[in-house]
């Protein structure tokens, strides 16, 4: 399976705003916490790539319509998190987290959350 | 009787072509594990002291798995009788290995020495649907050069 990764990559993320999982940043200091950011976008499979997806189903496999698509709304989810913490006045999201929930037949809920803070 | 060809097509075309796909996934991602080995992957890390770092960065990999004719069969089978679905077992096994391969190859390519506070979050695609059966597997963790 080759990778459909590189095009949605967090590193743009990364260099507007330090986004760690981690309850600090190594080798900086905490100064200010601005409390919980959150992103979250909701997503229909369409029905082209169901179709596609229909197919595959009997020979089993990666679906990378799916794997695509998903990674394109966390994306998104995660741009929203980012925009709110700037303007916030932050320069680091820690200790963050991501959920997914389907919330109904075909669609699912993408959701990052984490906590703004100030670094130094 | 015409319905039951058609199934059993269905049957052998998945079983063919979906164990095939499973052992080729299955050398690939022992052969990515092991290029990979050098780096280690942490769960700790929140509240752990951390070797010296210059940058840190996030890193996630996803992957949508879908079971084939056959496994979504066999499952049928299972569900009448109860017990280990070995064919989920597996598939489950293969979408979490390739999400954190993912993850890790990005992390590497990134330049990344290690990844801390790594979490994996399995979710259902198809919510009890009948047939159609895709899982998500997503790995996240924080890379540290």
């Amino acid at each position: 399976m080759s990778n459909p990764q590189s095009r949605t990559s967090y590193l743009s993320a990364n260099q507007r705003m330090l986004l760690t999982t981690l309850e600090g940043v190594p080798g900086k200091e905490v100064l200010e916490h601005y409390g919980i950011v959150q992103g979250s976008t909701v997503r229909a499979k369409n029905v082209g790539k169901d179709l596609l997806a229909g197919l595959k189903n009997i020979v089993g496999g990666e679906l990378k319509g799916y794997t695509e698509l998903l990674q394109e709304a966390r994306h998104e989810a995660t741009e929203r998190m980012v925009q709110q913490a700037e303007q916030l006045g932050a320069n680091a999201i820690v200790n963050v987290r991501f959920a997914t929930s389907s919330v109904a037949q075909g669609a699912a809920e993408l959701y990052v959350y984490g906590t703004a803070v100030k670094v130094m | 009787m015409g319905d039951l060809i058609v199934v059993l097509i269905l049957l052998a075309i998945g079983y063919g072509f979906g164990s095939y796909a499973e052992r080729q996934h299955y050398k690939s991602i022992r052969e990515r594990e092991k290029a990979t080995l050098h780096v280690p992957i942490m769960t700790f890390g929140a509240k752990q002291s951390l070797p010296p770092a210059k940058e840190t960065a996030l890193f996630v990999g996803s992957v949508v798995v879908a079971s084939d004719y056959f496994k979504t069969f066999a499952l049928a089978l299972r569900n009448l009788v109860g017990g280990r679905v070995l064919s989920y077992e597996s598939l489950l096994d293969r979408g979490r290995r390739e999400a954190l391969l993912r993850m890790k190859e990005e992390a590497i390519a990134w330049g990344a020495t290690e990844l801390a506070n790594v979490r994996i979050n399995t979710s259902s695609l198809s919510q009890g649907g009948q047939g159609m059966i895709s899982i998500e597997v997503i790995a996240y963790g924080t890379g540290i050069r």
